[in-house]
């Protein structure tokens, strides 16, 4: 489904401040897999995950998604492929269209925009029972301005925006982050629901090592600009936190300091 | 005191007789603050193409209708070099990564100089015994009577536009340039198109304004950004920002609106020379208004909480 070869990105190239982000980073996603990705800062989790959505080309490697090359091919491009929610609650939606507008630029991703009217009434309809499943009483308040919803009730509506259509690739970058915990453990039941409801593959980047370990099929810790530890299945199923910190040293060496927002949380 | 003795001192039909000339000017002054609208409020892209590309819309005009093309052709001719000037604008910021405010400000200046070779002058008169013009300020009653047709049918057609999805995925672009690409637009796309449809607006008015004034100079644009600024923030704030019909009827509404009050202050006996002045300090203190009204806020309730 996603196929990552060789890939490397170098910010700030030949200057005093380069840093390589990733460093012949390969990593193949099957078909339904749910990939939680785990790292400290500068790891490359984030870089990652912008090179897959096509924010910047890499400097070297390539990019496949259902074996069509999109390595070259920019961002707006490529959405047609994928679903994206961001660590902003602000970032995935916009605060001065309402819910239904807002659901309908969803629903015309990688379609193409003509000048028909942008919202009909089938499909007010299917937005009013989708907006029902999240269960926060959205359904009735489909006419309010997004920027009127909570930070959570945004990132439940963008999680919506970016499964309206079935994306080849789920991208949740950090998608709880922003939010107070309930809200966070709230939001992430959302998403592990609608990856089970469609089978989604996924990629999540998240800096709390239990929702890891917690979600998905596979996970992958990051250091360093490179995969340092890839488990999956029955091994995943099994592992634990202190787990994930012996393998973390065994990969980079005691020396490297595990950042607390990582252990903690 | 002295200003309600003064008032009493005016004589009403003196302004009344003032007032359809001003309402006519204020209907055309509205289709460019429909364009200022779409630029500043929508996609939130200060253009300050807007100066130069009103002063080519009168000139293109004028300089057609000499030839013998007939006015409502050459309005249309207007259009074309409205968006053209958009369309220039947004390249320069899209292409060349030249910041928006910038880039409006190198075609304004670059349209001066066009504008002199489309004019073969400073300025060129057209006569309208001559020639059958759209508006004109010597027939007053009709004039105001197609200036309000034309910005009826502007107004619908722009609140048909932006409801559809083209249209639609310029306003988001406004709203969040970030989500608009995740959702598989082109931000620089929409952008341009944008500046294209603000500009021809403004092309319109320009033409119009030259039509009614019976001839096109090179200054008929200085300053316009700040008229049609002053027009839409008068608009929002009279007439409210509730539905987007309303919204954009506002902006014409704001402009006619504008143009009385400066009758009003011309009459009061400001000098003509001190309106920009005037304008610039109304536009001023119309956008500071939140800011002040947080001030206030801030100081009369007491804060919340801690530090």
């Amino acid at each position: 489904m996603l196929r990552v070869q060789n890939l490397t990105k170098v910010f700030n190239h030949n200057t005093v401040n380069e840093r390589v982000a990733l460093d012949n980073v390969s990593l193949t996603l099957d078909a339904g897999d749910f990939v939680t990705v785990i790292g400290g800062n500068g790891a490359g989790k984030s870089t990652l995950l912008n090179c897959v959505a096509g924010l910047y080309p890499p400097d070297a490697g390539s990019i496949f998604i259902d074996d069509a090359n999109v390595t070259r091919l920019p961002e707006y491009k490529r959405a047609a492929y994928l679903g994206r929610v961001f660590q902003d609650p602000m970032m995935g939606t916009a605060a001065d269209m309402n819910i239904e507008e807002n659901l309908a630029l969803a629903y015309r991703r990688g379609r193409p925009r003509g000048l028909r009217w942008g919202i009909t009434a089938p499909e007010r309809v299917l937005y009013r029972q989708m907006l029902e499943t999240l269960d926060l009483g959205l359904e009735t308040r489909m006419q309010s301005k997004v920027g009127l919803l909570s930070g959570g009730q945004r990132q439940a509506l963008t999680l919506l925006m970016a499964t309206l259509h079935k994306p080849r690739l789920l991208l949740l970058d950090e998608h709880t982050a922003a939010l107070d915990p309930k809200t966070a453990k709230k939001v992430l039941e959302l998403s592990d629901r609608f990856i089970q409801d469609g089978n989604l593959t996924t990629m999540m980047v998240t800096h709390n090592m239990r929702d890891a370990i917690r979600h998905g099929n596979r996970l992958i810790m990051m250091s360093g600009g490179s995969i340092a530890v890839d488990v999956s299945g029955e091994e995943k199923a099994r592992l634990t936190v202190e787990d994930l910190l012996k393998m973390f040293e065994q990969a980079r060496g005691t020396e490297e300091e595990i950042p607390d927002r990582m252990i903690l949380g | 005191m002295d200003i309600l003795a003064y008032f009493a001192s005016l004589n009403p039909m003196n302004l009344a007789s003032a007032l359809p000339g001003n309402i006519a000017q204020g209907v055309i002054w509205g289709i460019m603050a429909l364009g200022v609208y779409i630029t500043f409020r929508l996609l939130d892209f200060a253009d300050l193409t807007v100066d130069g590309s009103f002063a080519t819309g009168g000139a293109v005009t004028v300089v057609l209708v000499l030839a013998g093309v007939p006015a409502p052709a050459a309005l249309l001719a207007a259009v074309l070099a409205g968006m053209l000037a958009g369309l220039v604008t947004g390249l320069l910021h899209t292409l060349l990564g030249i910041p928006g405010i910038l880039a409006g400000i190198l075609t304004q200046i670059s349209l001066w100089s066009v504008n002199l070779l489309i004019l073969d002058g400073a300025n060129k008169a057209v006569n309208v015994g001559k020639y059958a013009l759209v508006v004109s300020l010597r027939n007053v009653g009709s004039s105001i009577v197609v200036a309000l047709c034309i910005a009826a049918v502007l107004v619908v057609l722009l609140y048909w536009y932006f409801g559809t999805e083209q249209g639609s995925a310029i306003r988001a672009t406004g709203a969040n340039p970030n989500m608009v690409r995740a959702q598989g637009i082109h931000t620089d796309t929409t952008l341009i198109l944008g500046l294209m449809i603000s500009n021809a607006l403004v092309g319109i008015s320009g033409s119009l304004i030259a039509q009614s004034q019976n001839y096109a100079d090179l200054q008929m644009g200085t300053g316009s950004i700040v008229i049609g600024l002053a027009s839409m923030i008068i608009g929002e704030v009279l007439f409210g920002k509730r539905n987007f019909f309303l919204r954009f009827l506002s902006m014409v509404l704001g402009a006619i609106t504008y143009r009385i009050i400066i009758a009003l202050v011309l009459k009061m006996g400001m000098p003509s020379d001190d309106l920009k002045l005037f304008t610039a300090i109304t536009v001023v203190f119309a956008l500071s208004l939140p800011k002040i009204k947080g001030l206030i806020n801030g100081r009369l309730r007491p804060r919340k909480g801690g530090m």
